[in-house]
């Protein structure tokens, strides 16, 4: 079991340059080898998940083991957190890639694309296993250069504007996270997470530090697109081709803004105070202002992005409290239900934004429109995309039984049990603004009147498409699951455990 | 270009050739290694492509003979690294071979290999940057 | 100290550079500057006063070695470097060509 953590970032790199190999001699080839690709990582990481449970797995690299504490070599790291990340990268990658089998047959160049897309896995997968963090900073630039290539796939005038400005934004947010790796280098001549933490816990210069983590929050912020970095998202999301907007978006901004800055905070950093406080404003205030910017888009890509932003600004708000909470130290059930919430949040979002640019692929596709004037009536033409874009609306803007109910259920509560009434109501507020501005979408797609387009003309879209699209649906549903207790303790337990123990990352990983 | 410049760049070319090759293979000893002499090797190609013009090759064959290059050289990396999973203790990038002396040319077990395949990766990537700009170029021009 | 400093001014130039230009081509060289500044402070953090390359040498020892790691660091992450400029120079020829200019005050198909 061992043995198998390194595959997940090896698979993806081999069959990526298969495909840029074989792609153009062999007919086909990367319409097979990709899908396969990633059923196989699927499959990696849910048995790696069941057979996991509460412990965490340290692979190093080569064979380079610790020499008297000190890590030497480069350490993979596979705990309760990384592996739901890895499930979720996964899953969303195998539908979004299945989906694209029938959507990027419009575009040319279609084994480049196979393989940018197998990168892009293959960096995230590392990111999430990475437990050294220059080879964090590695992975990650190999993932988001790909995905500015993908940006720019469709090469039209506003695809490479988007690209240009995300990659300006992007490579400025690079630099900031290799200059705070720098300086973290510098002070404790070690660039194991774990052993960074070794190395803090024995005592460290305060403001020195607090510089580093406003560096990290900046750095990956513009990654994450919390609100004041937020401006390349709705181009860049909007202008990709729509499986590859449910990436970006649905999985790239968490698992390589999200989901690092959560583990830096938690497992490397002592917490403070003063960056708890920064996250969840930042949190809050991404979270009302996306969701405000969102109501005035008329174009429904556009809009969705705007609602990621809207929704990741839970997620670091939650974590934030959880922080907060954490540090106040008298409320520890609290804390667990606000990181929990976050957790099962962060899947949610997953799940139901990467159906939502689905389903506004799938309307591309057949009206090569993403302006939501120029729709309407398409609820009697496009059953299947609209059937389950209402319940992907319906979870996002938290109506039972949905998913998306139950989280915020969590985070609403968990708000309200650690006294951040202004927090709680802002959520419930945001909340409501997120039904109001799905509404319109469901409303001017697909039950206004017809604008005058030849709807009878319009087919539903094909197999592979409406495929992921129902099983994204199910899934919206099944994931309601997991706010029953016993659910719960299974699949989110080992991963709050991680972050709230912060002591047993270092201890397990550097085998003391 | 002028006549000296294409007599000159040919003799040239074959020693920057050479050096980039010198410091690939010493690259477990010296300073250097897969990058810096891909570099170099890549540096060669350039030079004679900018002496000689770009209307004496077929572009879009070069420029897809030296992507391949550069994706076979990566693979064998890949493969390099995965078959450390057989051998010894059977960790991904596991030094299986015989280290040797060190300070031998032929030491250090797997590492002069990696630095060969990056060498072959390094120069591949830069000639094919080099030569889709060149393509660019043409292109818009016409 | 002042080393350090100047790799700072090095990146705030490099910074202002990314502000104010409004050519594609001039953004790319600011955020290279930028990288560049970062490098060498990599390289300098893990420099020590008197010491030799880090190859070991079985002639000599108890020698005082620089730090290799950051070596290594700024090596990567040149390689890194290389491929988003070769990147950012792609998509600014091809933007050229789109709009026949370097300028971004022209190309204004985003806004809002």
């Amino acid at each position: 079991m061992d043995a198998l953590i390194p595959l997940f970032v090896a698979i993806p790199l081999i069959s990526a340059f298969l495909i840029v190999i074989l792609g153009k001699l062999v007919k086909g080839f990367h319409r097979f080898l990709a899908p396969l690709t990633l059923l196989v990582l699927l499959i990696l990481a849910v048995y790696e998940f069941t057979g996991l449970g509460k412990i965490s797995i340290t692979y190093a690299m080569g064979g380079w083991t610790s020499e008297g504490g000190v890590p030497v070599g480069i350490y993979l790291v596979l705990d309760g957190f990384s592996v739901l990340m890895l499930c979720i990268i996964n899953l969303i990658g195998l539908i979004a890639l299945f989906y694209s089998l029938s959507y990027i047959t419009k575009y040319t160049a279609e084994s480049n694309y196979f393989a940018l897309f197998c990168l892009i896995i293959a960096g995230m997968n590392g990111v999430v296993l990475s437990g050294d963090l220059f080879n964090l900073f590695v992975f990650l630039e190999v993932s988001v250069i790909s995905s500015y290539a993908l940006v720019a796939f469709g090469v039209g005038k506003t695809e490479l504007e988007a690209s240009f400005k995300y990659q300006v934004l992007g490579g400025l947010a690079s630099m900031l996270i290799l200059l705070a790796i720098g300086l973290i280098y510098w002070k404790t001549k070690t660039l194991n997470i774990a052993d960074v933490r070794n190395v803090l816990d024995a005592g460290y210069s305060k403001p020195f530090y607090l510089f580093v983590q406003v560096l990290l929050i900046a750095g990956f912020g513009l990654k994450a697109a919390i609100i004041p970095f937020h401006a390349w998202l709705p181009d860049a999301h909007s202008s990709a081709p729509s499986p590859i907007s449910a990436m970006l978006s649905g999985v790239l901004i968490k698992a390589v803004g999200i989901y690092v800055l959560i583990r830096l905070f938690f497992n490397m950093f002592v917490f403070s105070y003063e960056i708890a406080l920064v996250l969840t404003s930042l949190g809050a205030i991404s979270m009302v202002v996306g969701s405000l910017l969102a109501i005035k888009q008329w174009d429904l890509k556009r809009l969705l992005a705007y609602s990621s932003i809207s929704q990741v600004g839970y997620l670091v708000m939650a974590f934030g409290m959880g922080i907060l909470l954490l540090l106040r130290g008298n409320n520890e059930a609290a804390a667990v239900l606000a990181i929990g919430g976050a957790i099962y949040h962060m899947i949610n979002h997953a799940v139901f934004k990467g159906l939502l640019f689905l389903n506004a692929g799938a309307i591309e596709h057949r009206l090569n429109t993403r302006n939501l004037k120029e729709m309407g009536g398409l609820s009697k033409a496009m059953p299947v995309t609209s059937t389950t874009s209402f319940m992907a609306s319906m979870s996002i803007s938290g109506i039972p039984p949905f998913n998306g109910f139950f989280s915020k259920l969590i985070i609403v509560i968990a708000a309200i049990n650690g006294k951040f009434y202004l927090l709680a109501t802002l959520a419930v507020v945001v909340s409501i603004i997120t039904l109001a501005y799905f509404l319109k979408f469901q409303r001017f797609a697909f039950f206004n009147k017809s604008t005058g387009k030849a709807l009878d003309k319009i087919k539903e879209v094909p197999f592979a498409m409406s495929f992921s699209m129902i099983f994204l649906a199910v899934l919206c549903l099944a994931l309601s699951l997991l706010a029953l207790p016993s659910v719960r303790d299974s699949i989110l337990s080992p991963a709050i455990d991680v972050l709230m123990q912060s002591d047993l990352y270092f201890t397990s990983t550097l085998g003391l | 270009m002028s006549t000296i410049v294409k007599r000159v760049t040919p003799l040239l070319a074959g020693l920057i050739l050479l050096y980039g090759i010198y410091i690939i293979l010493h690259g477990h000893l010296t300073p250097g290694g897969g990058f810096a002499g891909g570099a170099i090797i890549a540096g060669a190609f350039i030079l004679l492509i900018l002496a000689f013009g770009s209307s004496a090759l077929n572009l879009k064959k070069e420029v897809a003979g030296s992507s391949n290059t550069e994706s076979i050289a990566l693979l064998m990396v890949v493969v390099l690294a995965l078959m450390a999973l057989l051998f010894g203790t059977k960790v991904f990038f596991f030094n299986y071979l015989p280290k040797g002396e060190p300070g031998e040319l032929l030491s250090a077990g797997v590492i002069p290999l990696y630095n060969i395949f990056i060498g072959i990766e390094v120069a591949g990537a830069i000639l094919t940057i080099f030569l889709a700009l060149v393509i660019f170029k043409e292109e818009s021009s016409k | 100290m002042t080393v350090y400093i100047l790799c700072f001014v090095l990146f705030l130039v490099g910074l202002y550079g990314l502000i104010t230009r409004r050519n594609l081509i001039k953004i790319a060289i600011s955020l290279s500057i930028m990288e560049f500044s970062i490098f060498l402070m990599l390289v300098l953090i893990g420099y020590i006063d008197n010491g030799l390359m880090p190859i070991v040498d079985p002639g000599l020892s108890a020698q005082v070695y620089v730090d290799p790691l950051p070596q290594a660091m700024v090596l990567t992450a040149i390689v890194i470097g290389l491929a988003t400029t070769a990147m950012l120079m792609a998509i600014a020829i091809r933007l050229y060509r789109k709009y026949k200019t370097f300028d971004i005050r022209e190309m204004k198909n985003l806004r809002g």
